[in-house]
């Protein structure tokens, strides 16, 4: 399989998508930037809702029970799930009770860290995602590239090429405007038509046992309302101790995300309407064990904001699906290896560390901290690449011994005065697109002897 | 061992030294600006965020705004508009699929936020769930004195009600999923009109 | 006042007049200067890599050659960081922790322990400057875009003492240049591009000289802006503030 450095290089083949890609999220991030600057007191708000989640962390045994508790009596069913094959199964059952064949669903990273569509569409279960980026990526057999805007990766005329293809679209239409309009009519007859709608949970409630759906389109309220059975799948770490503290995320998820003040819809469900059902599935899949990590345990704060992918440099040009996992950019970087750290050994690797993800981080989660500490672990677990590790002891060497040092760099310097194509070659990945620094006469050191001692 | 206790154990197993949560106090017990400012500060952020926002002394008032187009349908939870629009009320039990062709929605909305400009919706003012999403096009009815200038003091507002369902709504149904280019009328409604009540 | 010059390998093999400007730059100031000759590395080139377990041969040689300074002053934002965030030593965690306090990288150094208030240099040229992530992110030189805070800039400050510098504004101020060590080879494609990117900002902006407290993301802009052909040269900060002349090379 490739890797984060492969799959960058490919995408990187078409300068002018990369620079369309990095000026389009950059433009999200400065709406961020403007939006959050407009709180005088954001980096107290900052501070307040990672100390609130620290909380839920500490004590989240008992914030589960409770939650559980209230939903219960607020009469929705509660499900627990250990790992993606369970949340699945629990999903497949409650479709297969009711006899239902047919789903639609909102935008959930959960699920698509599940990869709950396939498994669905294996027992024949038709799912329809009704977020019109993740309907644009569906339609298109591709995962989402990033886990707010799913489909920023496509441009337009792809879009009306999949809706000609699919939606009966006219051909070469690519206004955004009348695609989103064609969207909305195929989707009404879907939200019409299906029985069940499952949605994802931006944060739940202990001390209420409701939870709260954030949306700008409104879809996933069209189907909850529209269905008989509604499936919520949220991951353990979601929960939020009172309702009060919903103020403090509120205002900072979608500043943080969009540089909207807030989605157009944030909806509180606490009970099933009138004759409906609703089910809650709780999933650890691989959570309680990163609550374990002290290192990586401040990562399960994340609300799912997507401010570290669009101010990320190296995830703005090289998109989201280099990354290989449901979760791209930093955030994923410093997820997807609890989940397997062979497959995703390269990840934490795909970052300059320059910390920008860490200052816009609306949970203050030290992001490019913990992508270092993944380096020490990857490479302690074995994970790392074999020639490299092969230069590094070479390079620890030489840098701890001085009179090593010495002689190396002045053979360093040798070299690439008098045989430049013995470094300026193509096998040298700095070479490809810059050239080596001008090799000075004499170091430093040996400048300070002459001229000081 | 179930799958709940097992979670439940690893859990507990795994969560570090038990840490208080902050007090978000300070917030809520801010100064409040003034009123005028407050309800301009609603205005501008409802404007950015693509609803219209219309003054009006009285309901009856409201209907001098309405542009019916005959043959369309209209629901309303507001008494004093029963002779424009169909009440809602006998929605409340029924299938939600009965409520597809509606054109406008009018509501009263509990109270309004100004730094978001989002209105709280509770269930009962719906008169049915689904009905401020799947209409054509929203309004919602709010009284000047019932705008508060951000979250902790609208969370405070609700603070012992208890609602099935409730939702802040600001904006039209709205994405920008295709090259960040913001298209309104997404799945829900195409268009929010707001009332302020100013009397 | 006794001052450890900490030069970071690829800075004396690479850059020696940024090196030997820091060191007439203090000397200026009335700073007495001590070159340990034994040192080598941050270690931070295997830290970064996952390797910082192969970095207690360089620990050990960093604390010999600076526990006995008042302060180490090093013309690397990014070594500097590195030091301050991940110093030990098995014969005495007192002395590593002490360094790890009292190391300064050059600019902060100026600003904050000698509050120097002019400069006797002159630059009569477009500067664009570069915010090395490290030394901005991680040292705190200037304040970040991403935080709601009031501005500061330690390097801005200093250029300003000098005569006829024009900073050049730039449409994105702390964009990482894409240097990153290791980074820089093993993601070679994202490195490179964001390489482009930044030069091509400063270039859009005017400036004819690229400056920054770090060597390393100059270099990296350097390698850069040589293959593209482009006139802009790039000068660590301390020549500036030293009044640049031509010493060896």
């Amino acid at each position: 399989m490739k890797d984060h450095a492969a799959l960058s290089e490919a995408f990187n083949k078409d300068e002018q998508r990369v620079n369309w890609h990095d000026e389009t999220l950059w433009w999200v991030r400065q709406k961020r930037d403007k939006a959050s600057h407009q709180i005088p007191d954001w980096e107290e708000l900052r501070e307040a809702a990672s100390q609130i989640k620290h909380n839920v962390l500490s004590d989240l045994g008992n914030y589960l029970e409770q939650f559980e508790k209230q939903a219960i009596n607020n009469g929705i069913s509660v499900h627990w799930a250990a790992d993606a094959k369970e949340h699945n199964d629990i999903v497949h059952g409650i479709l297969k009770r009711h006899g239902i064949t047919q789903m639609v669903k909102s935008k959930s990273m959960l699920t698509e860290e599940c990869h709950l569509n396939h498994f669905l569409e294996e027992q024949g279960i038709n799912v329809v995602d009704s977020d019109l980026g993740e309907l644009i990526v569906q339609l298109a057999k591709e995962p989402p590239s990033h886990i707010v805007l799913p489909c920023i990766h496509k441009k337009k005329e792809e879009i009306g090429d999949i809706f000609h293809e699919h939606l009966g679209s006219e051909k070469g239409e690519s206004d955004p405007q009348i695609l989103t309009e064609t969207a909305r009519i195929h989707l009404r007859n879907t939200f019409l038509t299906r029985r069940a709608a499952l949605t994802g949970v931006n944060f739940a409630v202990a001390e209420t046992g409701e939870f709260v759906v954030c949306t700008n389109e409104g879809n996933a309220d069209m189907g909850a309302h529209l269905s008989d059975v509604h499936i919520a799948s949220m991951g353990i770490e979601k929960l939020i101790p009172q309702r009060k503290h919903l103020s403090v995320f509120l205002r900072l998820l979608t500043r943080s995300a969009t540089g909207q003040p807030i989605t157009t819809y944030s909806s509180h469900f606490k009970r099933p309407r009138p004759g409906q059902e609703m089910h809650i599935v709780l999933v650890d899949n691989g959570r309680s064990i990163q609550l374990g990590r002290e290192d990586f345990r401040n990562s399960l704060k994340c609300i799912r904001c997507g401010a570290c992918m669009n101010t990320c440099p190296v995830y703005r040009r090289s998109g989201g699906h280099s990354y290989h996992t449901a979760v791209a950019g930093p955030i994923g970087s410093i997820l997807a290896p609890n989940l397997d750290m062979k497959q995703y050994a390269d990840l934490p690797f795909a970052s300059t560390l320059c910390g920008s993800c860490t200052n816009v981080c609306p949970v203050k989660i030290d992001i490019h901290d913990q992508l270092y500490k993944w380096r020490q672990v990857i490479i302690k677990e074995g994970y790392g690449d074999k020639k490299k590790a092969t230069a590094m002891q070479a390079m620890a060497y030489t840098l701890s011994s001085p009179k090593v040092y010495r002689i190396a760099g002045k053979a360093g310097r040798l070299v690439m005065k008098y045989a430049p194509f013995a470094v300026n070659n193509s096998l040298n990945p700095w070479y490809k697109q810059r050239d080596m620094p001008e090799p000075p006469k004499e170091s430093f050191g040996e400048w300070y002897k002459k001229n000081r001692s | 061992m179930t799958t709940r206790e097992k979670i439940l154990a690893n859990v507990r197993k795994s969560q570090p030294p038990l840490v208080t949560a902050p007090d978000i106090f300070l917030w809520e017990n801010r100064q409040q600006a003034e009123a005028s400012t407050v309800l301009e500060t609603f205005k501008t952020v409802a404007g950015n965020v693509g609803s219209k926002v219309i003054s009006v002394e009285s309901i009856a008032d409201i209907k001098n705004h309405l542009n019916i187009l005959p043959g369309t349908r209209i629901l309303t939870s507001v008494p004093e508009l029963f002779d424009v629009a169909d009440d809602v009320a006998p929605y409340q039990n029924a299938n939600p699929h009965q409520l597809e062709n509606v054109e406008l929605a009018i509501l009263q909305a509990e109270f309004g936020v100004a730094e978001n400009s989002a209105l709280w919706v509770t269930e009962k003012q719906m008169g049915t769930r689904v009905l401020p999403f799947i209409c054509q096009h929203l309004a919602l009815v709010v009284n000047a004195g019932d705008i508060v200038a951000d979250m902790h003091a609208a969370y405070q507002r609700t603070q012992g009600s208890d609602h099935s369902f409730a939702t802040f709504i600001a904006g039209p149904s709205k994405t920008a999923d295709i090259e960040q280019s913001l298209v309104l009328g997404a799945h829900g409604p195409r268009s929010l009109n707001i009332f302020v009540l100013t009397t | 006042m006794r001052v450890g010059l900490f030069i970071p390998c690829y800075v004396d093999q690479f850059y020696p007049n940024a090196a030997i400007a820091t060191l007439e730059l203090l000397e200026k100031l009335g700073v007495e200067v001590g070159y340990p000759a034994r040192q080598t590395c941050c270690g931070q080139p295997m830290a970064n890599s996952g390797y910082e377990h192969l970095t207690d041969g360089c620990n050990e040689l960093f604390v010999d050659n600076f526990a006995e300074y008042e302060y180490v002053v090093s013309p690397s934002g990014s070594c500097t960081l590195h030091i301050k965030e991940h110093l030990h030593t098995h014969n005495d965690e007192q002395k590593a922790l002490g360094i790890r306090k009292k190391i300064y990288e050059l600019t902060e150094f100026l600003t904050d322990i000698l509050k120097i208030e002019k400069l006797d240099a002159s630059f009569p040229h477009r500067v664009g400057l570069h915010q090395s992530c490290h030394g901005q992110r991680g040292l705190k030189l200037a304040q970040m875009t991403e935080l709601t805070a009031n501005p500061f800039s330690k390097p801005v400050t200093l250029l300003n003492m000098v005569k006829g510098v024009e900073i050049v504004p730039l449409n994105r101020p702390d964009e990482c240049c894409g240097f990153g060590g290791t980074f820089c080879v093993a993601e070679e494609a994202v490195s490179a591009k964001m390489g482009k990117d930044r030069v091509a900002d400063h270039i859009q902006n005017g400036a004819e000289y690229i400056t920054a407290a770090d060597l390393s993301c100059l270099m990296h802009m350097e390698g850069i802006l040589r293959r593209l052909k482009s006139p802009v040269k790039v000068i660590h900060i301390a020549e500036i503030l030293n009044g640049v002349k031509e010493t060896v090379v």
